[in-house]
């Protein structure tokens, strides 16, 4: 039977003692996903082994993991797509680890909190569904979607030298409301976000939009927040004459 | 200790909704779930949740009571009637306050919230959000429990991410409230509530091919079982026709709504060749679809005797990508295939628990102060057989009754008698059982009894089932509960230790598998999800009841009550 080596990040905050790293050898076969082979390991060979799953799906963004070089879902990332002898697996950075791959995800839903993250529209609901046409739901794309596994956060460099930053999952998010026809509260929300921990921190370095696992653009969020706050302040653009 | 007026156990739909209405009747609140509300299994919901708003322009004519009919006729008659009218009535109210709260549901031309048909249905009546309904139902909840948790000036709603529920404390008949694990450092501690909520979701992972979350064990439903609360129906399980051959993921049903096809290994529409489903075909009701692709693979006429194909290709890519780039996603990531130019495997799979904790119209269990709602609790809405998105619908409405149900006996009162000793005792009592458990010393693993739980259940406690197979399923599952005691563990710690939560699940998975077999067995009659090959006929005489499983010092026992059938007479379910 064909094997691969897991080498895993160990560390247990409730002892005092380093981080290491430990390998296991585990059978694979085809189709199999890195989630199988750490639910494998802790199944057989050694039950201490932390980490987060759930829908094992790719849709609920507990296993957002650190995986041979790139931020990926365990759930989602078939070993053999790796192309290599070994699975080299990290926890999120940024975080405290509490146990191996179980990071403390407070601080993220802390930040998540801060943004007011909930539809704002100003007026009464009328008696029905408010209308939205197509073209203004189309607008919601790419932007509704985001499961918060953090991956993101992990692997933007901004967030790891000024840990106030928002970071993109979060600005995402703000503008999945600025975006939407039937809120209401976009100069408060572009305000907020104008500030030392918002979206002028970002440096365009593109690694959340290189590991969003579902492909979204934080990147381009950020950049869309930019431009409607710049607009906000300067007004629309002149031709220079 | 900590103490609220009430507490909600679980952090999916059902608990959010039911923790909403508590926070606005300014109950004090805490949630208790065991994963992050946002992992929880309502996230990964598809296709779409049931109400007669009449957008769709086929489905002018459309009510709440024809909305009704179609749940209590799929249910194979089933269903309690009012609970099911209290359901549809219910529903329109219900979507209308999600999409106000900011759920960004897809839209008709004029921008109204969008409605596919789903099987089952007489009119198209599912809204949903290309194949994300669920997704986008948990965060807009979510979003409002933020907004109450920080904004506003109302009680809090506190959540408690990552605790895990051991045990439910009932004494004369009231509940006192439960106790919990802090998975992080491994603690036990007294929540004492006036009421408490559960909404702990469905029992999937009993079986080994599902749709279901890994975290979807059944443990929620053991909990109050082991207390003396009855569970209802529990024998009635749902199986999807159409899961990823291979990981059992859901393709939802809207790609059957949608207008895809299902194919044997000729190629052919083979729901056309069986009288159950030639009229209604690909959108024919769950359990029809589901016996008829096993009868098809049974036939020789599926691929390695194991799937036949979903084909969406005719859909085009335009339509694929607006209304299910979820479900192309899933078949690229996870079986290789692109629906926009291959043939999709798929095979029946474990899918929705449509029996659950016995509860009444008002969510109310039979002790004082307990309520159960969502997909661990059993109305009963669904009867024999759930329709699609009924029940994302079930888990808003009756989540956000039995909110207003707590929030009204607590606001009146609350229990009339506490007692804080046996809150102690019950601690005492889990703390002696997990040492117990650290301490075992055996030889059996863990993974091994699961796997051969699923395994039989699986293989007999299936789409068909038959009285020798049944009572074999019972023999193993007693055995497996036997050498359950003999266990081994090789993590004896305290803080974070996911072994320990894997076997204090699987103790109740066992035990619910007990129940869900003893039901099928006694149950000589087919209905809805239920296909006894040896009672091939629906028997309303001896059989139009509900079951009710009781745990009892000398072991499980089985009562039964009756069905409310006071509005539509039962007939023959003919699609
Ligand atoms: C893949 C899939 C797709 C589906 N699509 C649809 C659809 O399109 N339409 C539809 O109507 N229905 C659909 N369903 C069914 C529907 O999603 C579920 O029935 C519904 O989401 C259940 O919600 P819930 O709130 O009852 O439970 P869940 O969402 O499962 O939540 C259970 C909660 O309980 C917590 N919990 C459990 N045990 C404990 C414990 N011991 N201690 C602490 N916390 C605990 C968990 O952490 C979790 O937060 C689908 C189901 C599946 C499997
Ligand atoms: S387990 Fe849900 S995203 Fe991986």
């Amino acid at each position: 039977m064909d094997t691969r080596t897991y080498k895993i990040f160990r560390y247990d905050s409730s002892k005092n003692e380093k981080p290491k790293f430990r390998s296991f050898e585990i059978p694979v076969e085809k189709g199999m996903t890195v989630l199988e082979g750490l639910i494998y390991i802790q199944d057989n060979i050694d039950g201490s082994l932390a980490f987060r799953s759930s829908c094992r799906a790719g849709v609920c963004g507990s296993c957002a993991m650190h995986i041979n070089g790139k931020y990926r879902l365990a759930c989602e990332t078939q070993i053999y797509s790796l192309k290599s002898k070994t699975v080299t697996i990290r926890p999120m950075a940024h975080l405290k680890v509490i146990k191996d791959l179980f990071v403390d995800l407070e601080p993220f839903w802390e930040k998540y909190k801060l943004i007011k993250p909930f539809l704002q529209p100003g007026e009464p609901p009328p008696e029905r569904e408010r209308i939205q046409t197509a073209d203004d739901r189309l607008r919601l794309e790419g932007l509704i979607d985001c499961i918060l596994c953090g991956a993101c956060q992990a692997s933007c460099t901004v967030c790891e030298t000024h840990p106030e930053y928002l970071g993109p999952a979060i600005l995402l998010k703000v503008n999945r409301f600025v975006e939407d026809s039937r809120d209401n509260a976009a100069d408060e929300r572009l305000e907020e976000v104008s500030g030392f921990n918002g979206v002028f921190r970002c440096h365009t370095i593109f690694n959340c939009q290189e590991v969003c696992p579902k492909e979204l653009d934080p990147t381009g969020s950020i950049a869309n927040l930019k431009r409607k706050i710049i607009k906000k302040k300067f007004g629309p653009a002149k031709l220079y004459k | 200790m900590k103490f609220h007026n009430a507490i909600v156990i679980g952090g999916g739909l059902a608990g959010l909704r039911a923790a909403v209405a508590l926070n606005q009747m300014n109950v004090n609140v805490g949630v208790i779930s065991k994963v992050h509300p946002l992992r929880s299994h309502s996230i990964e919901a598809q296709g779409g949740i049931n109400a007669s708003l009449g957008n769709h322009v086929r489905g002018g004519h459309d009510d709440y009571k024809k909305h009704a009919f179609d749940t209590i006729k799929g249910s194979d008659y089933l269903a309690d009637q009012k609970a099911a009218t209290r359901l549809t009535q219910n529903a329109v109210e219900c979507i209308i306050e999600m999409e106000h709260w900011g759920c960004p549901f897809s839209r008709t031309e004029d921008g109204k919230i969008a409605q596919r048909p789903f099987g089952g249905a007489g009119f198209p009546r599912t809204c949903y959000a290309s194949d994300k309904t669920g997704h986008v139902l948990l965060h807009t909840l979510y979003e409002q429990v933020a907004k109450f948790e920080y904004h506003s000036e109302r009680e809090q709603i506190k959540i408690y991410n990552e605790w895990f529920v051991t045990s439910v404390v009932i004494i004369d008949g009231v509940c006192q409230g439960v106790i919990a694990m802090n998975i992080a450092t491994g603690e036990l501690e007294e929540f004492r509530a006036d009421a408490v909520i559960f909404a702990t979701g469905g029992a999937g992972r009993i079986y080994g091919k599902t749709t279901n979350a890994l975290i979807n064990s059944g443990y929620g439903m053991a909990i109050p079982f082991h207390a003396g609360i009855p569970l209802k129906d529990m024998e009635f399980i749902q199986f999807h026709p159409t899961t990823l051959y291979g990981t059992n993921i859901l393709m939802t049903e809207g790609c059957r709504g949608e207008g895809g096809f299902l194919e044997n290994n000729k190629g052919e529409r083979f729901l056309a060749f069986y009288d159950d489903s030639k009229k209604a075909m690909e959108v024919a009701p769950r359990d029809i679809v589901s016996r008829n692709i096993t009868k098809e693979i049974l036939a020789g006429r599926g691929f390695e005797d194991s799937y036949v194909h979903l084909d969406l290709r005719h859909l085009g890519e335009r339509r694929i990508m607006e209304r299910l780039p979820e479900i192309r996603n899933l078949s690229i990531n996870f079986a290789g295939v692109d629906p926009v130019h291959e043939l999709i495997p798929i095979q029946p799979g474990q899918h929705y628990t449509m029996g659950g904790i016995d509860t009444n119209i008002n969510a109310e269990t039979r002790a004082l102060g307990l309520y159960a709602a969502g997909e661990c609790a059993c109305v009963s809405v669904h009867g024999a057989n759930r329709l699609g998105g009924n029940s994302l619908l079930e888990t808003t409405v009756y989540g956000k009754i039995a909110g207003e149900s707590a929030g009204e006996y607590i606001l009146s009162g609350g229990p009339a008698k506490r007692d804080e000793n046996i809150m102690k005792d019950s601690l005492k009592k889990d703390e002696d059982k997990i040492n117990e458990l650290l301490q075992s010393s055996g030889s059996e693993k863990i993974a091994d009894i699961k796997k051969e739980l699923n395994d039989v259940m699986d293989s007999n406690v299936g789409i068909f089932r038959e009285g020798k197979s049944l009572a074999d399923a019972l023999d193993k599952v007693r055995e497996l509960k036997h050498r359950f005691k003999n266990l081994k563990v090789t993590n004896k710690e305290r803080n974070l230790n996911q072994e320990l939560i894997n076997k204090m699940e699987l103790q109740g998975n066992l035990d619910v598998a007990e129940v869900i077999v003893m039901g099928a067995l006694a149950r000589e009659e087919s209905r809805g999800s239920q296909a006894r090959t040896d009672f091939p006929k629906r028997n309303d005489e001896s059989w139009l009841k509900h079951t009710l499983a009781y745990c009892t010092p000398d072991g499980f026992k089985l009562e039964y009550s009756e069905v409310d059938v006071s509005i539509y007479e039962p007939k023959e379910r003919k699609y």
